[in-house]
């Protein structure tokens, strides 16, 4: 038997009356780091098409192999990471450049990753699915719902140390039928580690929709299961993200345990660069939902950006954007003589 | 015994331990001498280890350091990696290498990769222990050793000692150790109370801290007709036959000790010296340790040997649960000596 999978809903604006009250700076912090988010995929989706033919060889060019981007899901990682500072983990997905850029990985040395370059945080071993910066104690996985156990970890080891820094780690939807992401609930949840887990829902496991895929309407139900707070937030809206992350955070701080915030949000573009998206019967509309140019138009209209704002804002992700590719080409191709490097410490 | 590095000075003092006393009296020396040491795993706490690998550590310690997880391998073991990551040395326990399937993403893609993918930035110095190994009818998902596969997959040390001395010294070298190290101990060389009577499982350990340098074989008994080349509860039984055959033939038996790294070099010079190699593997037979030994050979001088080699290893079959058909496939005594004396005929 098959079931035709149900339409996905497309994230829609809440009205938001709830953010309205955030202060004008933060406001306008997660309006630049979104901004700034975008401009980095759109630079690495300019380098990583610039050089793929004739035709498309996936392995050619400067930037060589999958390629996931995170347009539209900007929100999740803004208001999320607004929270947080460089003493605290994030472990973010395959489609990490979103959550690295909101924590404040350094833009030059991903980049140069990215490139596959000596200069690169993996010195070129990892790739744009593994990046791992120990100095702002971000990490990536490229395994489905496999980032969240070292989440536990690295949220364990905080608490034993004395500090109130947390973990934050982050599956999409599709994870959370996993069983690592069940048994990280249960496990964070019994022993009260400091975790925020956050899915994102961008209603799409590469081609499967989410009501193909998911028993429940919401993940964030499954909390319930585990005894820790649920909460789905819709709309994309990042100052509803920043709320929701505000208690978890503060929860997971004062060692009350973790929390798991769904947020629906939208892939705005394909799986990875190269997927035609055939399957996709919402691909019309999306880009009117791109959650940017919405939030600042909310901004505009709030009078907290004008014109000059949105100018020098953009300006700037694109100067610190230019540079960081410039970085990334300038660095050298790893020397292949090293290739069996770094296997042991 | 000869080895390669003692393990310690003459003059220590010594007492008969059994293999898993020793390997706990390691493990409780480094939770002594470093905090940021602790024990995870399922059953570890009051039951102090479905084998005896943590007896007596819940007391000395506490629940906060020695720590019973839930049935969640991924969960427990992920932990174990974030843990080491951010600073701390996990001790985290597999209970049976067999059930390393259901937390393998774990072990190879992020444990074992993540110092590689990092480009060196970060280590995972956390050791993954874990029992391995037949013998008592356990069924073909309870009593495999699998050392192949760890060591077949690359960012992991893989250590298998075969008694108590080497047991205490290379558990405080994996907990010292900067990378990710699974240490596989074998019930049958554990000296556990349940279990048929392995002479060779209690024997002298010194008193004192001592490291076993990961990577170092031993040659536990000399000799010059044939060498056996094997590793963990094997060695024991290589050791019976040379005994058994002392007079007749001359066996000079290597215990390896680890895999990864494997000690090339004790290999050759054994077996430059005998020119006839007896390799004798638990594990299944096909694409593992076996062949790995006889390719350390052919790779350097196939001029070496003066016979083909005998390889003693599992057939490349699930391990039978009934006692015959499981003695069947299992490389004992009978099956070594049959091989010690082909090799040796020619």
């Amino acid at each position: 038997m098959t079931t035709r999978a149900a339409r996905p809903s497309i994230p829609q604006p809440s009205g938001g009356a709830a953010g309205d009250a955030l202060d004008p700076a933060v406001r306008r912090g997660l309006y630049e780091t979104m901004v700034l988010s975008r401009t980095y995929e759109e630079a690495i989706l300019r380098e990583y098409h610039a050089d793929k033919g004739p035709g498309f060889d996936i392995g050619k060019g400067l930037i060589p192999g999958e390629m996931h981007l995170s347009a539209g899901q900007e929100p999740v990682a803004a208001g999320i990471c607004a929270h947080l500072t460089t003493d605290d983990a994030v472990t973010a997905t395959h489609r990490p450049h979103h959550f690295a850029v909101a924590h404040g990985v350094d833009l030059r040395r991903m980049t140069a990753e990215i490139f596959g370059r000596e200069g690169g945080l993996g010195r070129g071993r990892g790739g744009h699915m593994h990046l791992f910066d120990p100095a702002t104690h971000f990490s990536c996985s490229g395994i489905i719902a496999e980032g969240y156990p070292p989440a536990l970890g690295q949220a364990f080891a905080f608490h034993r140390q004395g500090t109130d820094r947390i973990a934050v780690a982050v599956t999409g939807e599709g994870a959370a039928n996993q069983g690592a992401f069940h048994e990280s609930l249960n496990l964070a949840a019994r022993w009260r580690l400091p975790v925020v887990f956050v899915v994102e829902d961008n209603d799409w496991g590469i081609s499967v929709a989410r009501t193909a895929s998911t028993a429940v309407d919401s993940n964030a139900d499954r909390a319930v299961a585990y005894g820790i707070p649920g909460e789905r937030i819709e709309g994309n809206e990042v100052e509803a993200v920043h709320d929701a992350a505000r208690r978890a955070v503060a929860r997971a701080r004062a060692g009350e345990g973790p929390s798991l915030i769904e947020v629906h949000t939208l892939r705005l573009w394909g799986h990875f660069e190269g997927d035609a998206q055939g399957y996709r019967f919402d691909l019309e509309e999306a880009p009117s939902h791109d959650p940017l140019p919405r939030y600042e138009a909310r901004l505009r209209e709030a009078g907290v950006l004008d014109d000059t704002a949105v100018e020098q804002i953009r300006s700037a992700a694109s100067e610190r954007v230019e540079d960081a590719i410039a970085f990334a080409m300038s660095s050298p191709v790893p020397d292949p003589a090293s290739a069996t490097s770094y296997v042991f410490a | 015994m000869t080895t390669t590095h003692a393990p310690a000075s003459p003059a220590t003092h010594s007492r008969r331990l059994t293999t898993s006393k020793a390997m706990v009296e390691a493990i409780a020396f480094e939770m002594e001498r470093d905090p940021s040491v602790f024990y995870l795993g399922e059953d570890v706490g009051s039951y102090g280890g479905i084998f005896g690998s943590t007896g007596g550590l819940l007391d000395r310690f506490g629940p906060d350091r020695v720590i019973d997880t839930p049935i969640s391998e991924s969960a427990f073991i992920g932990l174990g990696i974030g843990a080491a990551v951010e600073g701390m040395r996990p001790v985290v326990e597999l209970m049976f290498a067999d059930f390393m399937g259901v937390c393998l993403d774990q072990i190879y893609n992020h444990m074992a990769k993540i110092h590689f993918e990092s480009g060196g930035n970060v280590r995972v110095p956390m050791v993954l222990t874990t029992a391995a190994g037949g013998g008592y009818s356990d069924g073909a998902q309870h009593s495999q050793c699998l050392w192949g596969t760890f060591a077949h997959l690359p960012g992991m040390k893989v250590v298998v000692p075969s008694g108590p001395a080497d047991a205490k010294g290379l558990m405080t070298a994996a907990i010292r150790d900067d990378n990710p190290v699974v240490y596989m101990f074998h019930k049958g060389v554990m000296g556990l109370p349940w279990m048929a009577k392995n002479p060779r499982a209690t024997d002298e350990v010194p008193a004192d801290d001592y490291e076993i340098p990961i990577g170092s074989a031993s040659v536990v008994r000399e000799g010059t007709d044939v060498s056996v080349v094997t590793i963990s509860l094997s060695v024991h039984h290589a050791l019976d036959v040379a005994e058994e055959l002392a007079g007749e033939i001359d066996v000079e038996v290597l215990d390896l000790r680890s895999l990864v790294p494997l000690d090339r070099e004790a290999i050759l010079s054994s077996v430059a010296k005998t020119r006839r190699l007896v390799v004798v593997d638990e594990d299944y037979r096909s694409f593992g340790m076996s062949g790995e030994v006889v390719a350390t050979i052919t790779d350097h001088d196939p001029g070496l040997l003066s016979r083909p080699v005998e390889r003693v290893a599992v057939p490349d079959v699930p391990i039978p649960y009934a006692h015959d058909l499981e003695y069947a496939v299992l490389p004992r005594q009978d099956r070594i000596e049959a091989a010690v004396r082909r090799v040796v005929a020619g």
